[in-house]
């Protein structure tokens, strides 16, 4: 019988996590942002019907970037989990901490696990009450579970730092919607490029929406608000 | 509670119902107590009427629910938004068919978020029918739910009423229709006035006017409670979406319906 290779822990975590940045590095990124009103996010997705951002509950959304299956999968998951949950329980019980926490776990679970850690990076955002802003939540899971709660914005993919940047530099606590998908897809492109309402995918989820917050913002509309 | 992740030869898909199977036993969790040699005594919803008109359909149901010659509840609600673009009012046992609604609303929503697309209102009206048949069982218990489902076709660009039986069989009806012990009463009401076309206002009253009659000739039909201010709920569907009659707007209308039949005896 041949005795495996001895590969030393680090060795084993770093490869795992080299290999997943490099898949998500590949996609395109994602930028989410508090407004005055509510929460926009804002992809760079040339597809029209491959979502990178959708709805999970009434006030909570969903971002993903790196493969597409595999944070589609994961949105599908959250979506049970938070529709069973409501159901069971009531609507007011389903928040976007606990479900942070289920696709930490279990993104953890897989890095450490599993012999392919998953290339994404996701995104639960929460709107607060129609009232407060400061409930506001973003929560930032990285491919091996990491969790963060980002104030403000967050940034997710490949080039985050660079985005990052760019938007901490813009952000207004007070900026309406256009301004927020403006600077957002301003940060997105970079210097050299600009980016069209073609080019990208935009939802939010705003205030006074009635019990479904969460809407996409059609192309049309797009065009407008980067105008 | 972990995160709800299936094998794909067990994923469920878009089908609430059937998450709900693999999850927990709740769904048709209660038939098993039930042996059948004794019908329960639970409170029944009654009267409710849905007619077209010309941008889509007014649905309305009275407030009573009755257990035997008590009334159990008098300001119940048995009309439903079921999801944007369609209503469902109940008849039946109320705590079966309430729940039914509540699984039904979900249903619905959770196919919308997971597919990303929103079923067709013969889809809806079909998963609603596979409700009530799974409910046959309890059905035969005395614990009957029949609902009525009203939506506006967006594709059609019509209104569109469909009518349901015990077992589940579902039958689309044209122009109007109503269920539960008052409805043909109600319907006798509505198959007078209706035509084809009605602008809105004359649909509410119409629609309000069924009620009306129902529960001068039914008992377990509520009518307008102007003591207390509790009248039937009112819901238009149209282009817009769902919405509800407010019900200062309904006690009006009931107001210048008792008025007119004042005058009418008057005379």
């Amino acid at each position: 019988m041949s005795m495996p290779f001895y590969v030393a822990p680090e060795q084993v975590m770093k490869d795992r996590a080299e290999y997943a940045q490099k898949g998500i590095a590949r996609g395109r990124s994602l930028v989410a942002t508090t407004y005055d009103v509510g929460i926009a996010m804002v992809a760079e997705n040339p597809s029209r019907s491959l979502h990178k951002i959708s709805e999970i509950y009434d006030r909570i959304a969903f971002g993903g970037v790196g493969k597409y299956n595999e944070y589609d999968q994961l949105r599908v998951a959250g979506v049970r989990h938070a529709d069973t949950k409501g159901y069971a329980f009531s609507r007011e019980d389903v928040d976007a901490r606990s479900l942070a926490n289920l696709y930490a776990q279990y993104l953890g679970n897989v890095f450490t696990h599993e012999m392919k850690p998953l290339e994404v990076e996701i995104l639960v955002a929460e709107l607060g009450t129609e009232e407060n802003h400061e409930q506001d939540q973003l929560y930032h899971i990285a491919y091996d579970g990491f969790v963060s709660d980002e104030e403000h914005f967050a940034v997710l993919g490949g080039d985050a730092e660079a985005v990052a940047e760019r938007i901490r530099d813009a952000w207004r606590a007070d900026w309406d919607m256009a301004a927020a998908v403006k600077a957002a897809a301003a940060a997105l492109a970079g210097p050299d490029r600009t980016l069209g309402a073609g080019d990208l995918e935009v939802a939010t989820l705003s205030r006074g929406n009635g019990r479904r917050t969460f809407r996409r913002i059609e192309e049309e509309e797009l065009a407008v608000l980067l105008a | 509670m972990a995160l709800p992740l299936f094998p794909p030869e067990h994923d469920p898909g878009p089908d609430f119902v059937g998450l709900l199977r693999l999850t927990t036993d709740r769904a048709g969790s209660a038939a098993p107590f039930l042996d059948g040699s004794r019908p329960v005594e639970a409170p029944h919803g009654t009267t409710v009427v849905a007619l077209r008109f010309a941008d889509g359909v007014v649905m309305a149901g009275d407030r009573r629910a009755t257990a035997g010659n008590i009334i159990a509840h008098n300001a119940i609600e048995k009309v439903f938004p079921a999801d944007r673009y369609s209503a469902v009012a109940i008849a039946g046992t109320a705590g079966m068919a309430m729940e039914m609604v509540r699984l039904f609303q979900v249903q619905l929503e959770h196919y919308e978020k997971v597919e990303g697309s929103t079923l067709s209102l013969e889809g809806k009206a079909n998963q609603l029918a596979q409700m009530v048949r799974q409910h046959l069982p309890l059905a035969m218990q005395g614990l009957a739910v029949v609902p009525l489902f009203a939506g506006y076709d967006t594709m059609r660009g019509t209104g569109r009423i469909f009518n349901y039986d015990v077992t589940g069989g579902h039958y689309e009806d044209t122009d109007f229709q109503a269920t539960g012990s008052g409805g043909r009463d109600a319907r006798n009401t509505v198959k007078l006035g209706w035509r084809e076309g009605l602008p809105r206002d004359e649909a509410l009253d119409l629609a309000i006017q069924s009620l009306y009659d129902a529960a001068d000739e039914d008992s377990a039909t509520g009518g307008p409670d102007l003591v207390r201010g509790i009248y039937p709920i009112v819901a238009v569907v149209d282009a817009t979406g769902y919405r509800e009659v407010p019900g200062d707007e309904v006690g009006e209308r009931f107001g210048a319906l008792i008025a007119r039949r004042q005058a009418e005896r008057a005379r």
